[in-house]
């Protein structure tokens, strides 16, 4: 592999999605955003719900929502670990706005701390779908 | 010797047998396509899971502050053998190797002194595992897996497990399942699940040369392994019952393969005994008749 490249690795439970060398990955960590470049220092971090940017050259490849997960960083591969992965134009928005209403029905009605964080986490993935949407609509 | 018509019957009956079996047969290697692309599509995640905690287990190895779920409880008192079996029989040995392999290891702990208790996922594990070990059967699970087995489902049950595990239930978890290597064989193997063990590396993969670096951890490594340590104990069932699953429809396939050879053979050497009696009975006429004709 060429000197100037990140392997960067995108694997769901489900299936590996994306495996390919990239110039640039931008993840959403759990304490913000980090771009990973060819050298970066060894890094395992959290990963919150957000979108995963992928560069080629100074442009933008792909962006791929993940609904959080954990992220492996050595200086010549990147590895992130998702709950679940969906590129960006196949979100649909009808459907996470359902999901935000049920999810916020769900943090309304829950009872003891599990369900609460968990109905939290839906609507943080739900918000952040929607958001990354209109976000990408503006590019 | 069988009359002709008991010969016709019993050939009627292994015909329909065979048609069955040939459609089991073919029924199951449409499934286990699907399920063996599930489970080689799994395993990424699993391995890329296992190094990543493999790394993080390394450093926070012998410090008192570790979380139960890599650490231990200090105790391996209480086992918890996870034995995950099909719903369905007709699959040739696979349902009785893993049980096989289950009893053992609870036969083995139990003569150690240790309290063995039972969690089993797949009716036929539950059926076989009750005669013996009856008593010590604390949760089952079936139905999983109708159509595919999903990432929720295998959640669902590890949800269990941590609940269990919280309330000291029980010390050391293993997970006894069939891992799939082709259509014709699968591995029976014991997996510990809980305390998390760092695998021996997998074949042709390298040891992460960090050139003596030291990972940093965002935020802090024991908030890492506090939220990975319980996916880890999903995505291991996960993967092991995609496995089974895939290991299932191999054997049901391979034994279905059998049954029907079988029945063909079957249906050859009677219809070998039919044609026989038949041409028997035909001499035997002819004889008679031709007897009877010189004795005017």
């Amino acid at each position: 592999m060429a000197d100037n490249k990140v392997a960067f690795e995108l694997v769901s439970p489900e299936r590996l999605v994306v495996s390919l060398p990239v110039d640039m990955v931008v993840v959403p960590g759990g304490e913000g955003d980090f771009g990973v470049l060819p050298g970066h220092a060894p890094l395992i971090a959290s990963v919150r719900p957000g979108v995963i940017e992928i560069y080629e050259g100074r442009e933008v490849s792909d962006r791929i929502f993940v609904a959080g997960g954990f992220a492996e960083v050595t200086s010549e591969r990147c590895t992130v670990l998702a709950e679940s992965a969906v590129r960006v134009s196949d979100i649909d928005v009808g459907r996470a706005e359902k999901d935000l209403q049920t999810a916020q029905d769900a943090l309304a009605d829950a009872g003891d701390d599990g369900a609460r964080a968990d109905a939290e986490r839906r609507v943080d993935v739900a918000l952040g779908q929607i958001a990354a949407v209109r976000r990408s609509a503006m590019h | 010797m069988a009359s002709l018509q008991e010969l016709r019957g019993s050939i009627a009956s292994v015909q329909a047998t065979r048609k069955i079996t040939s459609a089991m047969k073919m029924v199951a290697a449409a499934k286990l396509r699907r399920a063996q692309e599930q489970a080689e599509a799994a395993r990424p995640y699993a391995q890329r899971m296992e190094r990543m905690l493999a790394s993080l287990g390394a450093s926070v190895e012998g410090s008192p502050g570790a979380p139960a779920l890599i650490a231990g409880t200090g105790s391996d008192q209480t086992h918890l053998i996870v034995v995950a079996t099909a719903d369905r029989g007709l699959c040739g040995g696979f349902n009785g190797n893993i049980v096989r392999r289950a009893r053992l290891l609870a036969q083995e702990l139990t003569s150690e002194g240790k309290t063995v208790k039972l969690l089993t996922v797949g009716r036929k594990g539950r059926d076989q595992m009750r005669r013996e070990f009856g008593d010590s059967i604390v949760h089952h699970v079936d139905g999983l897996g109708r159509r595919s087995v999903s990432y929720e489902e295998a959640d669902g049950v590890a949800d269990v497990l941590r609940t269990m595990f919280a309330d000291g239930e029980f010390d050391v978890c293993t997970l006894i399942y069939a891992q799939f290597k082709s259509a014709i064989a699968n591995v029976v193997t014991a997996q510990q699940l809980i305390p998390a063990e760092a695998p021996a590396l997998a074949e042709g993969e390298e040891e992460v040369d960090l050139g003596g670096a030291v990972y940093e951890y965002e935020p802090t490594e024991e908030s890492i392994l506090e939220e990975l340590l319980p996916r880890n104990v999903s995505v291991q069932l996960f993967k092991a019952l995609l496995e089974n699953a895939a290991s299932e429809h191999g054997s049901r396939m391979t034994a279905m393969d059998n049954a029907t050879r079988n029945a063909g053979e079957m249906i050859n050497s009677l219809t070998l005994t039919y044609n026989r009696t038949r041409q028997a009975m035909i001499t035997k006429e002819l004889i008679e008749i031709i007897s009877g004709a010189e004795a005017l």
